[in-house]
C-alpha cells in the first residue's frame, strides 16, 4: 500500500487529509502516482491539473517528480507557496 | 512627518562602514566588535540572558548587515524583530508604495503612510523602534546585477518578496557569494520556511522548485489571514537570529510547512539536487550566473 497525504490547499480541495492507494504496475515514480489520481476526473483533475507545479515527499524527504515509490511508502503532495 | 521628510531618509546616502566581517564566512567574525554600552546592555538584556546568545552573541548581531527583500507581510515582522534585536546594518529592499489593503497583514506600516513608499515608511518605524539600528532603503526594482551587488555587502538574506522569479534571482546571487538565505513564503491559509547556507554541495532554493515553469498564486487573487504571515515571518526572524549568532541549529536543509486551517506542521528533509543548475558541483564549474 502507498499512503498519501494530501496538505494545505489540496487537503481542502479534495476534501482529503489522507488515503491508501494499493501498489500496482502503472504507479511506479511519484509523477505516476498524480497521474494515477488526476485520471479520477473531477475534484482530482481540478486540484492536479497537468503541468501544475506540485512539491512530493516520500517518508517526509523532497522529491523530484520521478523519484520511485516502493511499497508501504508514505507520499506527501504539498501545494508551492511563493507568496509574501 | 510629512513624505517629503520620509523620502528624504530614505535617498540618504549612508557610507558602508568598514568591513569588520569576513564576508566569506558564513559565521560572523568577532575579532574586532564594539563593547556595549550600559544602555545597550539594558535594550538587549533579555536576549544576552540566553545561555548561548550572550554578550558575545549581542556583539555579533551588532556587526552583522542583513539584506530584506520585500516589505510586504513577511518582511514587516522579520525587519522589526531584526532592528529590535540590534542587528547593525539592515538593508531593505522593496519598490512598492503602500497601499489601504496591504494594512490588514504589513504591521510595518501605518495608515498615514498610504501612498508612502514601502522603504520610507519602514525607515520612519524602524528609526522609532531602535535608532541604533543603521538602515539602507533600496527603493529601486532589483535586478541580478543589483543583487549581486548588495548581496556581496551583508552576511545573511532574508527573502520576503512574493513571487518566484524574484526568489530565483535572490537565491543564484546568495549561491554565488557564499551568503545565506532565510526563504519564507505564504498565502491563504498555509505557508513555508527553510533555510540555507550558500555553501557548495548545496541545498538552495532551485532544488526546492525543479521545474522552470511556475504561476504565482497572489495574495490579491487569493487572500491570506493576517497573522499567518505573522508566524511565517517570525520564524525567519528566528532563523536569521540563530545563524547570526551562532544560536541553535539552523533549518539548514529542511522545510517546515504550515496548514494554518487544522494548524498542521511538517517538516521534509531537503537534500541537494544533483541536476540543480545552480548548486550541483557540474554547475558551480560553470559559469555559476545561472538562476
Ligand atoms: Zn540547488
Amino acid at each position: 500500500m502507498i499512503r498519501i497525504c494530501y496538505f494545505a490547499r489540496f487537503r481542502e480541495q479534495l476534501g482529503l487529509a489522507q488515503e491508501e492507494v494499493p501498489c500496482q504496475p502503472g504507479i511506479l515514480t511519484a509523477e505516476d502516482l498524480l497521474a494515477h489520481l488526476r485520471a479520477r476526473g473531477g475534484v482530482w483533475a481540478e486540484a492536479l491539473p497537468e503541468g501544475d507545479r506540485v512539491m512530493t515527499a516520500i517518508n517526509q524527504e523532497l522529491v523530484r517528480p520521478e523519484t520511485a515509490i516502493r511499497d508501504d511508502d508514505e507520499v506527501g503532495i504539498f501545494p508551492p507557496v511563493t507568496g509574501g | 512627518m510629512d513624505i517629503t521628510n520620509a523620502e528624504r531618509i530614505e535617498s540618504r546616502e549612508i557610507p558602508c562602514q568598514d568591513h569588520r566581517l569576513n564576508p566569506d564566512q558564513a559565521m560572523i567574525d568577532t575579532r574586532c566588535v564594539v563593547d556595549l554600552s550600559d544602555e545597550q546592555l539594558l535594550r538587549y538584556g533579555r536576549q544576552i540572558l540566553l545561555p548561548d546568545f550572550g554578550i558575545e552573541g549581542q556583539e555579533r548581531l551588532a556587526a552583522a548587515r542583513v539584506l530584506i527583500v520585500g516589505l510586504g507581510g513577511l518582511g514587516s515582522p522579520v525587519a522589526m524583530y531584526l532592528a529590535a534585536a540590534g542587528v547593525g546594518r539592515i538593508h531593505l529592499a522593496d519598490f512598492d508604495r503602500i497601499d489601504l489593503s496591504n494594512l490588514q497583514r504589513q504591521i510595518l506600516h501605518d495608515t498615514d503612510h498610504i501612498g508612502w513608499t514601502k522603504t520610507a515608511s519602514a525607515c520612519q518605524r524602524l528609526a522609532r523602534l531602535n535608532p541604533e539600528v543603521e538602515i539602507i532603503a533600496i527603493q529601486s526594482r532589483l535586478s541580478t546585477e543589483s543583487l549581486r551587488v548588495v548581496v556581496a555587502q551583508v552576511d545573511l538574506v532574508v527573502d520576503c518578496c512574493d513571487n518566484f522569479a524574484t526568489r530565483l534571482a535572490i537565491n543564484g546571487a546568495c549561491f554565488a557569494a557564499g551568503v545565506p538565505l532565510v526563504s519564507g513564503a505564504a498565502i491563504r491559509m498555509e505557508g513555508q520556511i527553510t533555510a540555507f547556507s550558500g555553501s557548495s554541495g548545496g541545498p538552495c532554493y532551485r532544488c526546492l522548485h525543479p521545474s522552470e515553469v511556475h504561476e504565482d498564486r497572489t495574495c490579491s487573487a487569493n487572500g491570506v489571514l493576517a497573522p499567518l504571515v505573522g508566524i511565517i515571518g517570525s520564524i525567519q526572524a528566528t532563523e536569521a537570529i540563530k545563524i547570526l549568532t551562532g544560536l541553535g541549529t539552523p533549518l539548514y536543509g529542511r522545510l517546515l510547512l504550515l496548514d494554518a486551517a487544522t494548524m498542521d506542521w511538517r517538516s521534509l528533509s531537503l537534500n541537494a539536487d544533483p541536476e540543480c543548475p545552480v548548486c550541483s558541483r557540474e554547475a558551480s564549474g560553470s559559469s555559476g550566473t545561472s538562476l
